[in-house]
């Protein structure tokens, strides 16, 4: 394969978007879509990035990208800082550890995983949070919360996929 | 030879994936010291806050524009739905406001009568900054809102932040070109409040729901569903008078207010300059006019209430 600056430069392209992309998922998450109580509740998409991309390119979202979207995402969310670098990480870890689990495994089983997954994240998030405050945080929210990031899941992970197959073939 | 490199992969294998693994608890461990930092050194997490929203004000403030308009259109197809319902409240109001209005003119001739015999000093009338709602962030565990108007347009720490209807937060952080609102519903927010005509005085207690509880009530005091909640203005934090909320329900668990502002209303928010900031900022009689006049030039829209 020859690396003139052009392919070298696609290359690079190709092994920034999926952190690229998660941070924009990021930013999205807090403009203000003006729907009642939504913003309370508003998905946790870059959540289900983090997932998507351990359990399918983890090389292309190293950990330390991981760390700093989940930086990124609390500062901008203004929830403590760390906790979601935290939990992000977390994530990540837990689904690099079973990765032998998520291959050539059907859409349904992933969303399962991630059911599973993202219920752990919810709880040590609101742990922490707790722990940080010094009080019992209203655990509902973060339930519907969850549930919501749940039910959008389908359709993030579909617009991955359909964006995997179409970019990173040659991978 | 082969078995040479052969011996080393099987060597190397399990060092790369131990360094991994290092650096990856390394990660976990530093995103736990940045909790345990936030909690020490709270200026300096603020300040990063604020470095880091200010870089990316200006991509919120283009991608919120779109949303801001495809919800005023939704609202305007609404508007135009009920028109019928909308004009006959209206006109039932407006008989209301009526009579409210004669009550107030008197009120105000008997105010300036009384004050004149006191020599009331009035307090000084706060000026306005005007920013727009580029993020509303938060989700389960913060209530906070980012305003693309900062430090350059005269934004301070510590302002309150008003719409139309009432009190919505205090600016908690500011960026040069960006501010972050803490609501009055956020976890963090202490707000001295006066409740109802006998103005008892308590503390409105912000608690990551939709509805904030009373807290600190004097003893032997009650209030009732439906009392008015203004802001007190004790601690000077916040000038009085601010109209915050109504009491929704007293029971056991506590004192639940029901805000006057609806957070997914939220598009232009108002920052009240009032107060000791505004008085210590004045220029000394000595300044040169210069500075002054340049005070005045600031990009955002600072106008004086008539």
């Amino acid at each position: 394969m020859t690396s003139g600056p052009w392919q070298r430069m696609d290359l690079l392209a190709r092994q920034l978007m999926p952190s690229m992309l998660t941070l924009v998922l990021v930013i999205i998450n807090v403009v203000p879509l003006h729907i009642p109580g939504f913003s309370r509740v508003a998905p946790l998409l870059p959540l289900i990035a983090v997932y998507h991309w351990a359990a399918f390119r983890p090389r292309l979202l190293p950990a330390y990208a991981v760390f700093l979207i989940g930086l990124f995402q609390d500062i901008l969310t203004g929830a403590p800082i760390g906790v979601n670098a935290f939990v992000f990480l977390a994530v990540y870890g837990a689904v690099l550890s079973q990765k032998r689990f998520f291959i050539g495994k059907s859409f349904f089983i992933l969303w399962l995983g991630f059911s599973l997954i993202a219920a752990g994240a919810s709880v040590i998030s609101w742990v922490l949070v707790s722990a940080f405050h010094l009080t019992l945080v209203e655990p509902r929210t973060v339930f519907f919360q969850y549930l919501l990031t749940l039910g959008v899941f389908p359709a993030v992970a579909w617009l991955f996929l359909r964006w995997q197959r179409a970019f990173l073939r040659l991978d | 030879m082969r078995q040479g490199t052969k011996f080393v992969n099987r060597l190397a294998q399990p060092i790369k994936s131990l360094a991994q693994r290092f650096a990856f608890m390394g990660l976990l461990m530093a995103a736990f010291g940045m909790m345990i930092l936030g909690k020490v050194d709270v200026l300096l997490m603020d300040s990063i806050r604020a470095h880091v929203t200010d870089a990316v004000a200006p991509i919120l403030d283009v991608l919120s524009r779109p949303i801001d308009s495809v919800s005023k259109a939704v609202d305007h197809l609404r508007e135009l739905a009920d028109l019928r319902d909308e004009n006959q409240r209206l006109r039932e109001n407006q008989a209301r406001l009526l009579q409210w209005q004669a009550v107030a003119r008197n009120l105000e001739a008997e105010n300036r009568i009384l004050k004149g015999l006191l020599n009331y000093v009035p307090g000084p009338e706060p000026s306005f900054i005007t920013g727009r709602v580029i993020a509303d962030t938060g989700g389960a565990f913060a209530h906070g809102l980012i305003l693309n108007a900062g430090a350059r347009d005269g934004v301070v720490r510590g302002q309150a932040a008003i719409t139309g209807d009432g009190l919505i937060g205090r600016v908690a952080g500011v960026g040069d070109r960006s501010a972050r609102i803490l609501l009055i519903t956020d976890l963090n927010s202490r707000i001295p409040v006066l409740v109802g005509s006998e103005r008892t005085r308590a503390i409105l207690a912000g608690n990551n729901s939709d509805h904030p509880r009373l807290i600190h009530l004097a003893s032997g005091e009650t209030v009732s569903a439906g009392d008015r909640i203004i802001t007190s203005g004790h601690g000077g934090a916040f000038p009085p008078g601010l109209p915050a909320g109504l009491v929704a329900s007293v029971n056991d668990g506590g004192i639940s207010v029901q805000p006057f502002v609806r957070r997914d209303r939220l598009e232009v928010v108002r920052l009240l300059d009032f107060g000791l900031a505004g008085i210590l900022a004045l220029p000394k009689p000595s300044a040169d006019p210069k500075s002054n006049s340049k005070a005045g030039d600031h990009k955002g829209a600072r106008a004086r209430k008539p």
